[in-house]
């Protein structure tokens, strides 16, 4: 019995992060009925749980791979401006998001390329486009806000109606489900973070691989940036930075994803950002103090990784 | 003997990095459907010669021959689109995947269509006739690899080179750091495979005794040639250890 139990967790990561979530959210429902069951609570929770869900769809890939991109809260912040100067330039909103997200999938090639054509490790090229990038926004920017583009109806479907942005990332969690679970791109990204020579060996084009997923991050930040523009109503160049970076990151590992590579979950990431945003809503509405949050949230990432490798060490039975 | 008929045949093979030379002209002809066993000390040049010989790196002169066809072996791929498949000591796999997995990296059976979706249910059940073809037994093709022993690791890249249609098999010290039953579980698969006939086997190997178990012909190499060639049945480790004892007493002397 209790291997079974302990299989269950082993094979699927989701499993363990996702009672904790459901023991949360009972916990405060209990503690406060206006938690989740009133609109306004469940559309904040929504703003909170999305851009660190897509982010980390984004991270989880890199992290598989054996990877990680530092830089992608200051993409988040520059891919708006981006926007903003193409729509003053007179091009209409699409076209003007688009290149946006453009701006964000250039930086992901240069984070890519650098890291795996020169031979630089990620944490430090991803360190170095992190200023690079946040001082670029901030200089194109001249440090002032600014407001998006014009459009209604293009507002509301990029973020300004209340549930646009967690459809989205519901979207962008389905669509990279998928392909990590079910494509060759996918599987051969685990590989290639599970034993790099193996692969390249095997004939898989690592490099390429990789910065794919550079790119695909990048892009992700880039278009959080905007939806998170397009539902505040202003372009702030402080917007996003290290904060969101961050939660996405540990919204990843709290899924189950080892930032070690060779394995990890998409829906898992999805599970982390939830707790994250239960963590943080919930004691909000019960007026704990916010410093108490980090506390927990250091906590939680302890917990889960030290879970992670034991349990799944236990069920191997080694 | 035709020469025509050997399925992979070096002539004269030099290779050098910078003033070092690593194989100092080597000959060697792998038969059709035969084990061949390359013995030799640390440093003495197999391993360049097996990198040459799956086109991971160029000789610096000399030629190869593959079925009888002249070749310039450019990449590992050119080699292994000649259907030269090499298993190496690292053994490529993913240890976080599937053994099926494993079994059809970058080679995976899709659905048809523009996405292309693995198809796993397919990949899972050639693994397991793949498997059960060969006499290796696991518990599950659906374990990740690195739940298995090592000798089961092996088999499983032995097997995938094999599935990949190669004709001939390349096997990086095959029986490193494994136990009698487990090595006895790898010599099966070998012997298996060269029952049936297609294979052509050149191995890298350490221990004499072993090599002449399995091996139709070995091969000694020292100092970047190869110095000695014997029918299995014709030699005995006494005679190759005296050889190489032979080798270092005159060394020692000079």
């Amino acid at each position: 019995m209790r291997h079974r139990v302990l299989g269950v967790f082993a094979r699927w990561p989701e499993a363990s992060i996702l009672v904790v979530a459901l023991l949360l959210i009972a916990w405060f429902e209990n503690a406060n009925h206006d938690f989740l069951l009133t609109g306004a609570s469940l559309e904040n929770l929504s703003q909170f749980v999305a851009p660190a869900a897509i982010i980390a769809c984004g991270e989880i890939m890199l992290m598989i791979g054996g990877e990680i991109d530092l830089s992608a809260g200051m993409v988040f912040a520059l891919a708006p401006f981006v926007m903003h100067f193409a729509a003053e330039a007179g091009i209409p909103a699409l076209p003007a998001l688009l290149l946006g997200l453009v701006a964000a999938a250039v930086v992901g090639c240069v984070n890519g390329v650098v890291t795996l054509l020169l031979h630089v490790p990620s944490f430090v090229t991803t360190l170095g486009t992190l200023f690079l990038v946040n001082g670029l926004t901030l200089t194109i920017s001249n440090g002032t806000p600014v407001a998006p583009p014009d459009g209604t109806m293009f507002a509301q479907v990029f973020g300004a109606w209340g549930y646009s942005e967690i459809l989205w990332a519901l979207l962008v969690v389905v669509v990279l489900h998928v392909v990590l679970r079910h494509m060759r791109w996918g599987l051969h990204t685990v590989a290639a973070g599970a034993n790099e020579i193996g692969a390249r060996e095997a004939g898989i084009h690592v490099t390429r691989l990789k910065i794919g997923n550079f790119v695909l991050c990048s892009i992700l930040a880039g278009l959080t940036g905007c939806l998170e523009a397009f539902r505040i109503g202003s372009i702030d160049p402080q917007a996003g930075g290290n904060q969101i970076m961050f939660l996405a990151v540990a919204a990843g590992v709290i899924g189950g994803t080892p930032l070690a590579g060779g394995s990890g979950t998409i829906i898992g990431g999805l599970i982390g950002a939830v707790v994250l945003g239960v963590l943080n809503d919930g004691f909000t509405l019960i007026g704990i103090n916010a410093f108490l949050f980090n506390i927990i949230l250091g906590a939680a990432i302890l917990g889960a990784m030290l879970f992670n490798i034991h349990i799944t060490r236990l069920a191997s039975g080694r | 003997m035709s020469s025509a008929i050997d399925a992979l045949r070096a002539e004269n093979i030099v290779k050098r990095f910078g003033a070092i030379t690593a194989l100092d002209g080597v000959s060697l002809t792998l038969r059709q459907g035969e084990i061949l066993g390359i013995l030799g000390d640390n440093g003495a040049g197999k391993s360049t010669l097996m990198k040459i010989l799956t086109g991971y790196q160029m000789p610096t002169s000399g030629t190869l021959y593959v079925h009888g066809r002249e070749v310039a072996l450019h990449s590992v791929d050119h080699a292994r689109a000649l259907g030269i498949e090499c298993v190496y000591q690292d053994l490529a796999l993913a240890n976080s995947l599937s053994v099926y997995h494993n079994m059809f990296l970058n080679r995976e059976i899709v659905y048809p269509g523009p996405i292309k979706l693995l198809n796993n249910r397919a990949m899972r059940r050639r693994a397991e006739d793949l498997l059960e073809g060969m006499g290796v037994h696991i518990p599950s093709v659906d374990l990740p690899v690195e739940r298995l022993s090592g000798g089961q690791r092996q088999a499983i890249a032995v097997a995938r080179a094999v599935n990949s249609a190669a004709s001939i098999l390349l096997l990086d010290e095959p029986l490193a750091a494994m136990g009698a039953r487990e090595a006895g579980l790898i010599i099966d698969l070998l012997l298996r495979l060269k029952g049936e006939g297609k294979l052509s086997i050149a191995m890298i190997m350490h221990n004499y005794a072993q090599t002449l178990d399995i091996a139709d012909r070995i091969v000694l190499v020292q100092h970047g040639r190869i110095t000695h060639e014997r029918d299995a049945a014709a030699t005995s480790v006494e005679e190759l250890m005296e050889i190489v004892r032979s080798e270092y007493r005159a060394r020692a002397g000079r």
